[in-house]
């Protein structure tokens, strides 16, 4: 029956994917119902898995040669069925949502059997119980993403996102193959059954990573695997240095950007780490690594986010800054503490795209927050949803972000002198959140209207199909908070992490530092963006540098520009001129000129005149005779 | 005094040879007619040469086959060119290319 989970949106996917053509504006009725079925069961797994033990299920065998063995299989684990409901709940409402924000699109069956497919391949992500499943979902998610990405692929900047997102999870693909391997190589089994029990006892491996070169340099395996395969979770989560594709991404239709940043593509990278935290706790300075990595892509998606003109562009660099906040808890042990913020992340992260989407729509898919302003009273849904949203992510009080955010930084406190350094960055970076996403609520919804004049009188709500998804959105933002999920985690990671994360009077302490810059950044943005809008053009000419350089992304784009995409294109033109054109060209249109002049050649032997073929045949007599006559 | 048969064969060469060349480079299509019929008795001239040489007339009764054959050779021949006449209105072999596909 469980197969049936991911069965159904792959089943809606051959539909709308084969038959499109036919069904069209009436694809919904096909992808909506599927996935909302597979949500249902979803929920049956969940109430089954958290009464009793895990449920592991082959389905069938998909690989034997030698001794590798592979299955296509289900596990379901408490881990396994948040991951499901997350991913079920969100890729519904995003699917009811596209109804109304795709309408009259080109390639309505077409999207919806993309996206189809994006919530299948993530199930199957969650659901696999061996390494080689969750990577080959892995890389099958990344290009349902592609696809979805350049869904408008007659526009140049969707293209070039698409292929940039895709890129960019190569690189971090190419490590967590490099990982499977190595994890094959020492264990000798890809299943999760087989590795963990045997995690223990191959702790002390050590390999000569040098051994190729002649040199010595022995490192735990452990931490050779952990690394690679957390290559690929930089990838998929976003992560500095390849964070550079996600707000991108932002070139795709609004639905697939909540998609993408709310359930789907970017929470496998965090959803692999805390599923392998058996490898990664043997594994001290993978950890530690996790644990920067994660704290630089908090603070660096945050800053970034402070400054941006395009409204999805803020809620991007948002998600950027999240998941950094997940992935360090991951590193710092407190996985429980990073699968909540996850899942209450995807609740309000895709309320505040969808809520994006409804503004874009309404204005006619303007995205620049300069040509917005006072929208409350003419989308009072999306407002009040949005505000919602704000809130949670900004970890106001008594909403979801409140809860897991405090949990996640009590936890990272909890876990040592490296936790307490990242869980100040956590908090300041928490001022910033609540600044930033308070400026998009203010830059948009308040103010004096700078919508352009033509649009101004008809911006309306949308159809009810996409205010449907917000406020159950907005009920989640807020009720997902009261579901103690660290606690319900905790046979998965052990035990020891809930009781790291007792709210002891540091906890209390830490929880109101964060509340209070919570409300500070809110206050702020009030202050700066309500009261003296005039404020950010003097402090962006004052800092300009800093001002500059946050607007420009910090040029991680422009240095990649440099370093890879010139080089390689110097190359390629290179290549193109001197092998392709010269060499191949050369030799296939050599091949050919010399045929044709062969053929020219002969041609002039065929006169047609008797006589030519008498002095042929005479001189032919002529040479056999001499031939017989010399030799 | 005998002849030796060193003549006939350098005479009969001399004669092929004139054949052949007009063969070659007349355009008046009865001189080739001729020039073919030169070759045709160039050997004959051999064959008679070596029969006498070897005590054989096999050699002169072959001529007589090489004679026939000649004048039937003609008889088709001349009827070939009237009919080509009459469709081209010439006899100048540089008008017939027929053999070029």
């Amino acid at each position: 029956m469980y197969a049936l989970i991911p069965l159904l949106p792959l089943a809606a996917f051959l539909v709308l994917g084969l038959a499109g053509n036919r069904i069209k504006e009436r694809a919904h009725l096909v992808a909506v119902p599927a996935v909302v079925l597979s949500w249902f069961l979803s929920m049956f797994a969940f109430f089954e898995v958290a009464q009793g033990a895990p449920i592991n299920q082959p389905l069938y065998t998909w690989l034997t040669s030698g001794h590798l063995d592979v299955h296509i299989g289900l596990y379901l684990d408490r881990l396994t069925v948040v991951m499901l409901l997350l991913v079920t709940t969100v890729s519904s409402l995003v699917h009811i949502y596209t109804i109304g924000y795709m309408h009259g699109d080109a390639g309505y069956a077409r999207f919806f059997s993309y996206i189809a497919l994006f919530t299948f391949s993530m199930l199957m992500l969650v659901l696999a119980d061996n390494l080689l499943q969750l990577f080959v979902f892995w890389e099958a998610v990344g290009l349902c993403s592609y696809l979805l990405i350049g869904h408008w692929y007659e526009r140049a900047p969707a293209c070039a996102a698409a292929t940039k997102a895709f890129l960019v999870n190569r690189v971090g693909d190419f490590g967590f193959m490099l990982g499977l391997l190595l994890v094959w190589y020492s264990f000798g089994s890809l299943n999760y059954l087989d590795i963990f029990p045997a995690a223990h006892e191959a702790a002390n491996l050590t390999m000569n990573v040098l051994g190729p070169f002649g040199g010595t340099w022995n490192v735990s395996v452990f931490t050779l695997i952990c690394l690679l395969l957390f290559t690929g979770a930089v990838g998929k989560s976003a992560q500095v240095p390849l964070h550079v594709w996600l707000p991108d991404a932002m070139e795709g239709p609004t639905p697939i950007s909540a998609l993408i940043h709310a359930a789907t593509m970017v929470t496998a990278g965090v959803f692999m780490v805390a599923r392998l935290a058996p490898l990664y706790n043997l594994s001290p300075t993978a950890m530690t690594v996790v644990a920067l990595v994660g704290a630089a892509t908090m603070v660096l998606g945050a800053t970034i986010a402070l400054t941006q003109t395009d409204i999805k562009r803020v809620v991007a660099y948002s998600t950027v800054s999240q998941l950094g906040y997940m992935v360090m808890a991951c590193g710092l042990g407190a996985y429980g503490a990073g699968m909540y913020h996850l899942l209450t992340h995807g609740a309000f992260k895709a309320l505040l795209f969808l809520g994006c989407g409804s503004v874009i729509i309404a204005l006619h898919h303007e995205q620049d927050m300069r040509h917005m302003g006072g929208l409350k009273d003419k989308l009072p849904v999306t407002y009040w949803t949005f505000i919602v949203g704000s809130l949670a992510l900004a970890g106001f009080p008594l909403t979801a972000g409140f809860f897991s955010k405090d949990d996640l930084l009590i936890s990272a406190w909890s876990s040592g002198p490296l936790g307490q350094v990242l869980t100040v960055l956590g908090l300041l970076t928490a001022l910033m959140t609540a600044f930033y996403s308070f400026r998009l609520v203010f830059v948009t919804f308040w103010g004096p209207s700078h919508v352009d004049k033509k649009h101004a009188k008809h911006v309306h709500e949308p159809s009810n199909t996409m205010t449907f998804p917000l406020i159950v959105l907005a009920v989640l933002s807020i009720a997902a908070g009261y579901v103690g999920i660290p606690e319900f985690l905790a046979p998965v990671f052990g035990h020891g992490e809930a009781a790291a994360a007792h709210h002891g009077d540091a906890g209390f302490a830490i929880m109101i530092v964060a509340t209070l810059m919570g409300l500070t950044g809110i206050a702020g943005a009030y202050y700066v963006y309500v009261l003296n809008p005039q404020l950010p053009d003097q402090f962006a000419s004052r800092w300009k540098a800093l001002y500059e350089g946050s607007l420009n992304k910090w040029y991680v784009d422009e240095a990649y520009d440099r370093a890879f995409v010139k080089p390689t294109l110097a190359v390629a033109t290179d290549m193109w001129k001197r092998i392709d054109v010269a060499v191949i060209d050369g030799a296939v249109n050599g091949i050919a000129r010399g045929i044709a002049w062969g053929g020219w050649l002969l041609r002039l032997v065929q006169s047609g005149q008797t006589q030519h073929y008498a002095l042929a045949m005479a001189l032919g007599m002529v040479i056999l005779v001499t031939v017989f006559l010399v030799f | 005094m005998t002849i030796p048969i060193t003549y006939y064969l350098v005479l009969s060469a001399i004669v092929f040879l004139t054949g052949l060349v007009g063969v070659l480079i007349r355009r008046n299509i009865i001189a080739i007619l001729l020039s073919v019929e030169l070759m045709l008795n160039a050997t004959n001239i051999n064959f008679v040469a070596f029969s006498e040489h070897l005590r054989d007339l096999g050699g002169q009764v072959f001529v007589f086959f090489a004679l026939t054959v000649a004048a039937a050779e003609v008889a088709v021949g001349l009827a070939i060119i009237i009919a080509l006449h009459r469709s081209k209105d010439t006899i100048n072999v540089e008008q017939f290319n027929l053999l070029k596909w």
